[in-house]
């Protein structure tokens, strides 16, 4: 850990970048959970509270609860997407950097 | 979850079982079971010649790929229970049984936003390895390990006695012999393979279980002129309209909520699928499997309810119902109506082949809490080499694969299904609350870990025996003194507030000055193993 370089490592843990780096990290961490949270308990309180508008019809015997189960899993999916598709992008270029700055 | 109510045995359809294999050895089940079983040997051969070190016992060295990592992880969470029982719920119950599907699917992402790469980053081979982190190791693994091993316990015991039935009702062997086939076959894929084999059979069965449930969605829809609205129009024919609409298993909002949190974040403390993230070289591997893990689960949870419609359709609610109240042989009377014997042999082989998995998983888990955590961190104070670790695991999952074989054949004929509810509870009461502030919280200290870990693994199990799925389904009492079928949303709470709580009461000066260090190595994965 800090056994070599230990000014660095102190440089790059105080520095913006850094700093910056896990207040975004666990900022969209955060929102997609918040997300997520609302499509799948959104749709749990839906099946507590509103039977009647799941039980509509939407064909002639297809109920609208049946595509919105479907769609609380792809959701789920797609917010699974994002995430690496942020983090492979901008946090791994961002992580790269600051361990130049360590010189490792 | 409301009990299904029991067909009459003498409403059922005689002839449809007359002409049925099911309970009866067929050389196709047999014969695909074997050639699963030789499959995984070979595999356990040859992984065997790569176990050495510790490191590729509990972490196959490090060397999954991402894509294998997310079928293995699709693997050790697609159990029987979830193929065959969510089949069978959605056959019985119609729409409720695809509520309870999305349920299964949720936790990954959180799993994901929440802990995956920190804990690739700060762990070895087990989660109590994150917590143990900057905490004081003896208190810290202890109580880790309690909170790990009640989880996989409750979860095996569940999987043994759910196997043992299983394979009696589709093989029509003794319930003792099942569970001894279950325990001997995984005992040698984990003692001499470890996790290499592990995760191969895993990876192999996952393909199986794809293929085998993607088939049999195929033959159905290929019933259906291709169209999931003609299948929905046969099941109202059969059954009414409200089989397409929620019924009874959601009433409680509360009970609904509580049960949706043990299921998303009883993933994020489930021991057997933490330990997958340390056999991928990196945090970056560990994150991309998440996408490949949650992009088949969340597959197979979209055409499994197609299973359970076509089943509800084409082989008749009360000929599933008949044979088991539960309504788990639905897939596979499916499978036979469609496929014949031999598909039926197949997706018996299958549902078999997926129990020894899951097992196997398990038993790893099982073993690197007793091993690493228990013996090497606090019998020999973390100084233990290559020779007596590898000596110690091996051990270690001797003593838990005849623990649960033993336990498999102690809970015969007992009603489990509650168990998995609780594995999942524990899990997201004690080791989840624990595992996240360890990663996100300076101030955590070694007493708030203790506290939180042990009120979360007591009260959730004090809250299940006083709930009404123990207190009236079991022990056939009036009232439950506890109202809600699964405590998590009480016992998550508890847990968190008091790690918290206790944490504030006391300073660890040597914990927080740890932290900012430990930062480098959780956000950027410098010195990660």
């Amino acid at each position: 850990m800090s056994d070599a370089g230990g000014v660095d490592v102190r440089r790059v843990l105080d520095s913006p970048d850094f700093r910056r780096l896990v207040t975004r990290r666990w900022t969209i961490s955060l929102l997609l959970t918040a997300a997520l949270f609302v499509a799948y308990y959104g749709f749990i309180l839906l099946v507590a509270l509103d039977k009647e508008l799941l039980a509509r019809k939407i064909g002639a015997v297809t109920t609208l609860g049946i595509p919105i189960a479907v769609a609380v899993i792809v959701v789920a999916w797609v917010l699974t997407a994002l995430y690496v598709a942020w983090a492979n992008r901008a946090y791994d270029r961002a992580v790269d950097e600051l361990k130049k700055e360590l010189g490792s | 979850m409301p009990q299904t109510p029991p067909t009459a045995a003498s409403t059922l359809d005689q002839s449809t079982l007359d002409h049925s294999t099911l309970g009866h050895p067929t050389a196709a089940a047999i014969g695909f079971f074997l050639l699963f079983v030789a499959i995984t040997l070979a595999i356990t051969w040859w992984a065997a010649r790569r176990t050495r070190s510790a490191r590729e016992f509990y972490a196959a060295g490090r060397s999954i790929s991402p894509l294998q990592n997310g079928l293995a992880l699709a693997g050790d969470y697609m159990s029987a229970a979830s193929f065959l029982g969510i089949a069978g719920l959605v056959a019985l119950k119609g729409y409720d049984g695809m509520i309870y599907a999305t349920g299964w699917l949720v936790g990954w992402p959180a799993l994901l936003f929440l802990v995956a790469e920190p804990l690739r980053n700060l762990g070895k081979y087990t989660f109590a390895d994150v917590v143990a982190f900057r905490l004081r190791q003896a208190p810290v693994r202890i109580a880790a390990a309690i909170g790990g091993i009640l989880t996989v316990l409750f979860y095996t015991i569940a999987q043994m006695v759910g196997s043992g039935n299983l394979v009696k009702l589709m093989f029509g062997i003794p319930y003792e012999w099942a569970v001894a086939i279950v325990g001997s076959v995984m005992l040698l894929y984990v003692l001499f393979g470890g996790m290499i084999a592990t995760t191969w059979v895993q990876i192999t069965k996952a393909v199986l279980l794809l293929f085998g449930v993607t088939l049999l969605t195929g033959l159905v829809l290929a019933r259906f002129h291709w169209s999931p609205a003609a299948l929905y129009h046969a099941v109202a024919d059969g059954y009414g309209q409200a089989a397409l609409e929620p019924g009874g298993l959601v009433t409680s909002p509360l009970d609904a909520v509580s049960l949706g949190l043990a299921l998303m974040l009883g993933l994020l403390g489930l021991p057997h699928i933490l330990m997958r993230f340390y056999t991928v070289p990196d945090a970056r591997a560990a994150r991309t499997s998440v996408l490949y893990a949650t992009g088949f689960i969340g597959y197979f949870y979209v055409i499994i309810p197609i299973v359970g419609f076509g089943a509800a359709a084409l082989v008749g609610r009360e000929v599933i119902g008949g044979i088991d109240k539960g309504g788990n042989m639905a897939a596979p009377l499916l499978a036979e109506k469609l496929g014949g014997e031999v598909f039926l042999g197949f997706i018996a082989a299958v549902a078999f082949a997926t129990i020894l998995a899951v097992v196997a998983g398990l038993t790893l888990a099982g073993a690197s809490a007793l091993s690493h955590d228990v013996y090497v961190h606090v019998v020999r104070g973390g100084a233990a080499d290559e020779r007596e670790q590898m000596r110690v695991a091996r051990w270690a999952t001797v003593v838990f694969g005849v623990l649960a074989v033993l336990l498999g054949v102690l809970f015969k004929g007992q009603n489990v299904a509650f168990m998995v509810g609780l594995a999942f509870a524990i899990a997201c009461s004690a080791n989840f609350p624990a595992l996240l502030l360890s990663i996100v919280w300076r101030r955590f200290t070694t007493r708030g870990a203790v506290a939180s870990i042990l009120t979360g693994a007591l009260l959730t199990v004090v809250l299940i025996v006083l709930s009404p799925t123990v207190w009236v389904d079991l022990l056939k009492n009036e009232t439950a003194p506890f109202p809600l079928r699964n405590p998590a949303i009480v016992s998550m709470t508890a847990a968190f507030l008091v790690g918290i709580v206790v944490s504030l009461l006391g300073r660890e000066e040597r914990a927080e000055a740890m932290f900012e260090d430990e930062k480098l190595r959780t956000y950027l994965g410098v010195g990660a193993e």
